[in-house]
């Protein structure tokens, strides 16, 4: 029996999981291999549907779905948290469950939020990148009638590098939709001396920015929030006045990473082609987790889940694995409440940019319906 | 080489723009003032980009060292 142990239920775990499912289909029915999914709770999280729950748009229930509906039959499915990986040993403990032993472990533990990373920034700050914060920012928006709202990039890296400029369009559109546009200031403030870190994405928002009367502040580092005088202090030395702050918050990894020695701040250390582990044999990391060079976006996980899904087949069917990840990456990106564009790029490609329309608008909107099918490893 | 030692080393070769920058200044915000960092790096843009951030935040670029198939640039936090 070979054993395949998948860690994290999220876009990556669950994309491969149906994956390996269907490339092992009948190893697996012949009790010659096991593929094994653990996640610490029972539903799946499609975490883009938050910026939308921000607007009034979705609810976060919107989110869910039970795992055990999304993933394969074939998989056994495991409702249990990851506490300890030996991979000398290669054996995880499980909080409830015990001892598990694999021949191959990929990692899928996502990103979370260290917001209090930032001193004042919990107090101060609002964001749209989990249910509790999202539905706050809703009701704190619709209740903004004038004044000067912040969307700060303050963690890096982030989770879905284009949704610091969808929001900054969609809240100015929502404004302008809702009449009290001339009452309200948007400024955005990014790490780095452009707005996006992809240059041409910047070059696509700098001319957008200016003509909705955005402000923009780079080279900002958010040091510090005073939640009292409601001000931004920077590493740079620079402080920024607000009313309303959304901020991106900094992002670690799952703390099993940094136990297991896999990596620091929680990001495993990977070839960024075969995505295997620096540290360890047969050991991948996927999504969000890894420290490949591509964004921590959805679709990065789903590309990457596919490759190792190759890879593991070919180990079990006892073949050198040749699959490899390119970076490949695409994004869809609101350039208001009613239009967006997408970008595709790779290690080797920079994103051309598109100008915005209501088709790839909708298009996005479609998607974010059909992404089960993408979870079910059908799209 | 470099004249200068290290006291903690970020290892951001092979990361695209702005990846080594992005990882710079996570570090400098996380080690106290004097420490000197070695950010390694394989993007050429690193050479523009960092002594930029570097003037604007007041922090000292010590070299900028070619090691071949990556540089070495050197900052001491002021």
């Amino acid at each position: 029996m070979q054993r395949i142990l998948i860690v994290g239920g999220g876009t990556g775990g669950t994309v491969l999981a149906n994956r390996l499912s269907e490339k092992l289909g009948d190893e697996i029915d012949a009790g010659e291999v096991e593929v094994r999914l653990v996640n610490d709770g029972p539903n799946h999280v499609y975490k883009p549907v938050y910026l939308y729950v921000a607007f009034g748009q979705r609810e976060p229930e919107d989110a869910l779905r039970p795992l055990s509906d999304l993933v394969d039959s074939r998989v056994t499915l495991d409702v249990d948290r990851v506490t300890d990986v030996d991979t000398d040993a290669k054996r995880v403990t499980r909080r409830d469950g015990g001892e598990l032993d694999y021949d191959y472990l990929v990692l899928a533990t996502g990103a979370t939020l260290v917001p209090d990373e930032t001193p004042g920034l919990v107090e101060g700050g609002h964001h749209f990148y989990g249910p509790e914060g999202a539905e706050k920012l809703r009701d704190a928006l619709a209740d903004f009638e004038g004044g000067r709202i912040v969307l700060s990039v303050v963690g890096t890296p982030h989770m879905c590098p284009a949704a610091p400029i969808e929001f900054t369009l969609m809240v100015d559109d929502w404004f302008r939709e809702r009449g009290l546009r001339d009452e309200v200031e948007v400024h955005y403030t990014y790490p780095i001396m452009r707005l996006h870190g992809k240059q041409s994405i910047s070059d696509w928002a700098e001319p957008r920015f200016a003509d909705r009367d955005i402000e923009t502040h780079t080279f900002f580092n958010v040091e510090e929030v005073d939640p009292e005088a409601q001000t931004l202090h920077t590493v740079e030395g620079e402080s920024l006045d607000y009313d309303l702050l959304v901020a991106i918050p900094p992002h670690r990894g799952d703390d099993l990473i940094v136990e297991s020695g896999l990596g620091d701040d929680g990001w495993v250390e990977v070839d960024r082609n075969t995505l295997e582990a620096d540290a360890a044999e047969d050991v991948y990391a996927i999504g969000d987790t890894a420290t490949a060079p591509a964004p921590k976006a959805g679709s990065v996980a789903h590309y990457e889940a596919g490759v190792v899904a190759e890879r593991l087949a070919a180990s079990v069917h006892g073949h050198v694995p040749t699959a490899t990840y390119d970076g490949k990456t695409i994004c869809f990106m609101e350039a208001g409440m009613d239009d967006a564009t997408y970008v595709s790029f790779d290690y080797e490609n920079e994103p051309v940019m598109r100008d915005e329309n209501k088709f790839v608008h909708w298009a996005k909107l479609a998607y974010n319906e059909s992404y089960w099918l993408t979870a079910r490893g059908l799209l | 080489m470099s004249e200068h030692t290290p006291d903690v080393t970020v290892d951001a070769r092979g990361a695209g723009c702005p990846g080594p920058l992005m990882d710079l200044i996570g570090k400098v915000k996380t080690v106290d003032e004097g420490t000197v960092i070695e950010l390694q790096t394989t993007d050429s843009g690193s050479k523009d980009d960092v002594p930029e951030w570097l003037e604007k935040a007041g922090h000292e670029l010590l070299d900028i060292v070619d090691q071949g198939d990556y540089w070495s640039i050197y900052v001491r936090k002021t």
